[in-house]
């Protein structure tokens, strides 16, 4: 029991978390915002590969980190406009096409890894993003270092998660988004091209997507790895819905996640081989198939999710 | 432009489908291996020797399609009714386990005619269960099998990783985690001496036919296809459509569960987490290239086969990445969803 209260208390706890949420939190705004404009996007997982290799091979070959993370933004656009040409202009299977582009992302990620750095007993690293300090604030007790010691991207991701929030929720943009995802036709009749629209979030969408692949190997890690993502895509999705498609809800459930990670993780050191490693490694999974079981009636789906969209056709 | 749905679908052009996408797809892969500085036109010659150049490497591209045939008839069962299963990787491990399981501690010292019959339907019953929960959740809560049954592949992994580390695992094995290995009588007869092939091919073939039938000439078979099409138009005609889908996910996860247990019982003898390169997950693209036809997921399967093997070849003496095996199989699927979308629309100006 005082385990259980030593490792609560500690703020070390409190700093893995934000750190294990951050490419979570990227990764379910990203799935947000296409499932917001009607399209399910299952090219997560690999667009998260993606961007840790192609944001990590940019360091590598000497840019700077905030130049990897755009890369990897770059190019995770690029696989959001292929998904988009496949859902929306020619209004294919989300699923299918979704799972399409997550094999080709990930097996192309790691042709072009290891076409790029050659096969080497230690794999090569990189300098990472180091911690930033917040004036004033990480001076707090306990908080200080539990909070305002993050690397650069976690404050991005939260800062992101807020704005996400107001633009969908407060702008005409976010209504043209909304609209796409609940009446495309509706929103045609506004003088919205909703295919545009889909368009916009879905490569929007998949940036984001992208720049939370590059935090696990800008930031978390220094190397990439295949397979480094592991899962965290799927657990994305299955966040969106436990986040009923809110994006402030998604930054809570993403923290929510990230707390029982981290927890495990630390759980598992004390218990010190007591328990088979691998239970441990199973909750995060078992964990978003009970939310998902828990919310799914509950939660409020876009009225159009999955339905493409052809002009005149009901 | 836009696109106009047509009237008839030209026999020639459906069956004309998946060669241009795998073409396609063939065609983009070129691309790559010419940026990656190898002459695409020997690259492409590899692959085809290193498939078919021996008598060692014809069967292990047969050995190798076994398994792909079973994960993409697993896909396209399901499919067909609109169940996504996208567990099959997971399936595979659990039928495998089971597998190592029932042989080595309950069936040991049964003989050959007694023990592999039943540890094939061990296998296949592990793969349900597995695909059973997910089915379940749908039914019951609403919830999405596809997300479920990725996220249960990472689990079934994660459990069979455990009990290789633990109560399975083979104490001989110089602490490598790897399970103990089936009873020798478990060992499925070879089609050929001196190589790897093994009955497990036989069976995959004859269960497409089998499943071609039963989609072709059943009332079930109907039924699993009406749901797919328009379930609450199955549920007016009067197929009962949860029990069609807990037959449809049983037959998925069974064979899913059966390409892990001819893997154990027919090639490795044992179960480690390495057992499957992404079997479960390239049974879905087998599945659609073949348009979810079982005769020609026979076909689908083989190709895939052909990258996998002859890309190992091509890749050692070429020293292109391997993973342009993936590569080419994943744009194969993407440009068969676009070549099927075209044998059904038209472009008009």
């Amino acid at each position: 029991m005082n385990a259980l209260v030593d490792i609560l208390a500690s703020a070390g706890l409190w700093a893995a978390v934000l750190r294990i949420a951050t490419p979570l939190i990227l990764g379910t705004l990203g799935a947000l915002l296409c499932e917001r404009s009607g399209v399910l996007n299952l090219g997560i997982e690999g667009i998260m590969t993606f961007g840790a290799m192609i944001g990590w091979l940019a360091v590598y070959n000497g840019a700077d980190l905030w130049t990897g993370l755009l890369v990897a933004a770059l190019a995770g656009g690029v696989f959001g406009f292929l998904h988009a040409v496949l859902t929306v202009t020619l209004g294919l299977s989300q699923h299918v096409s979704g799972l399409g582009v997550t094999l080709f992302a990930s097996s192309f990620s790691y042709y072009v890894f290891r076409l790029m750095v050659p096969v080497a007993g230690t794999p090569p690293t990189v300098e990472p993003f180091q911690p930033i300090a917040i004036p004033g604030l990480s001076d707090l007790p306990f908080f200080g270092p539990a909070f305002f010691n993050q690397t650069p991207p976690t404050y991005l991701a939260i800062l992101i998660a807020i704005l996400m929030a107001y633009i969908i929720l407060r702008t005409p943009l976010g209504l043209a988004i909304r609209m796409a995802g609940e009446n495309p036709h509706a929103a045609e009749a506004q003088g919205i091209n909703p295919m545009a629209v889909r368009y916009g979030a879905v490569i929007a969408g998949s940036a984001l997507m992208a720049v939370g692949g590059a935090f696990l190997t800008l930031s978390a890690f220094n190397s990439f790895f295949p397979t480094m993502v592991q899962g965290r895509g799927w657990i994305c999705i299955a966040l969106v819905v436990f986040a009923s498609w809110r994006p402030e809800r998604a930054l809570l459930g993403a923290l929510l996640f990230a707390f029982f990670d981290g927890f495990q993780l630390r759980l598992q050191t004390a218990l010190n081989g007591a328990v088979p490693y691998q239970i441990f490694l199973m909750i995060p999974y078992v964990l978003s198939i009970a939310a998902l079981a828990v919310m799914a009636r509950r939660a409020r789906v876009p009225q159009a999710l999955m339905q493409p969209y052809r002009r005149g056709e009901r | 432009m836009r696109f106009e749905r047509r009237e008839h679908r030209p026999a020639a052009l459906v069956i004309a489908t998946p060669i241009l996408a795998v073409v396609a797809a063939l065609a983009v892969a070129g691309l790559l291996i010419a940026l990656a500085g190898a002459p695409v036109l020997t690259a492409y010659w590899k692959i085809l020797t290193g498939a078919f150049g021996s008598r060692l490497s014809t069967t292990e591209t047969l050995t190798r399609a076994a398994p792909l045939m079973l994960t993409g008839l697993a896909a396209a069962i399901a499919f067909r009714a609109r169940l996504w299963n996208i567990g099959a990787e997971g399936q595979f491990y659990l039928g495998a386990i089971a597998v190592a399981a029932t042989s080595s501690h309950v069936l040991a010292g049964l003989p050959s005619a007694v023990q592999i019959p039943l540890l094939f339907v061990v296998g296949a019953a592990a793969g349900m269960v597995l695909l059973l929960v997910p089915l379940w959740l749908r039914l019951r809560f609403s919830v999405d099998e596809v997300v479920t049954t990725l996220l249960l592949n990472f689990v079934a992994i994660l459990f069979v990783s455990m009990l290789i580390d633990g109560v399975l695992k083979d104490p001989t094995a110089f602490g490598w985690p790897q399970s103990v290995g089936i009873d020798s009588a478990a060992k499925l007869p070879k089609l050929l001496a001196r190589s790897r092939l093994h009955i497990g091919l036989i069976i995959a073939i004859g269960l497409a036919f089998a499943i071609h039938f039963v989609q072709s000439r059943t009332v079930f078979g109907l039924q699993s296809r009406a749901a797919g099409l328009n379930p609450t138009g199955a549920v007016f005609a009067g197929v009962p459509l949860a029990r069609t889908l807990v037959i449809v996910a049983m037959m998925s996860g069974g064979l899913a569960g059966l390409a892990g247990a001819i893997e154990v019982m027919g090639v490795k003898g044992y179960v480690t987490t390495d057992l499957s390169p992404g079997y479960g997950y390239s049974g879905i693209v087998v599945a659609m290239l073949a348009n979810l036809n079982p005769l020609g997921v026979v076909l689908a399967a083989l190709f895939t086969a052909i990258m996998f093997v002859g890309a190992d070849g091509m890749s050692r003496s070429l020293g292109i990445p391997t993973y342009i095996a993936d590569v080419t199989v994943a744009l194969s699927l993407i440009s068969m969803l676009i070549a099927v979308f075209f044998t059904q629309y038209r472009i008009r100006r």
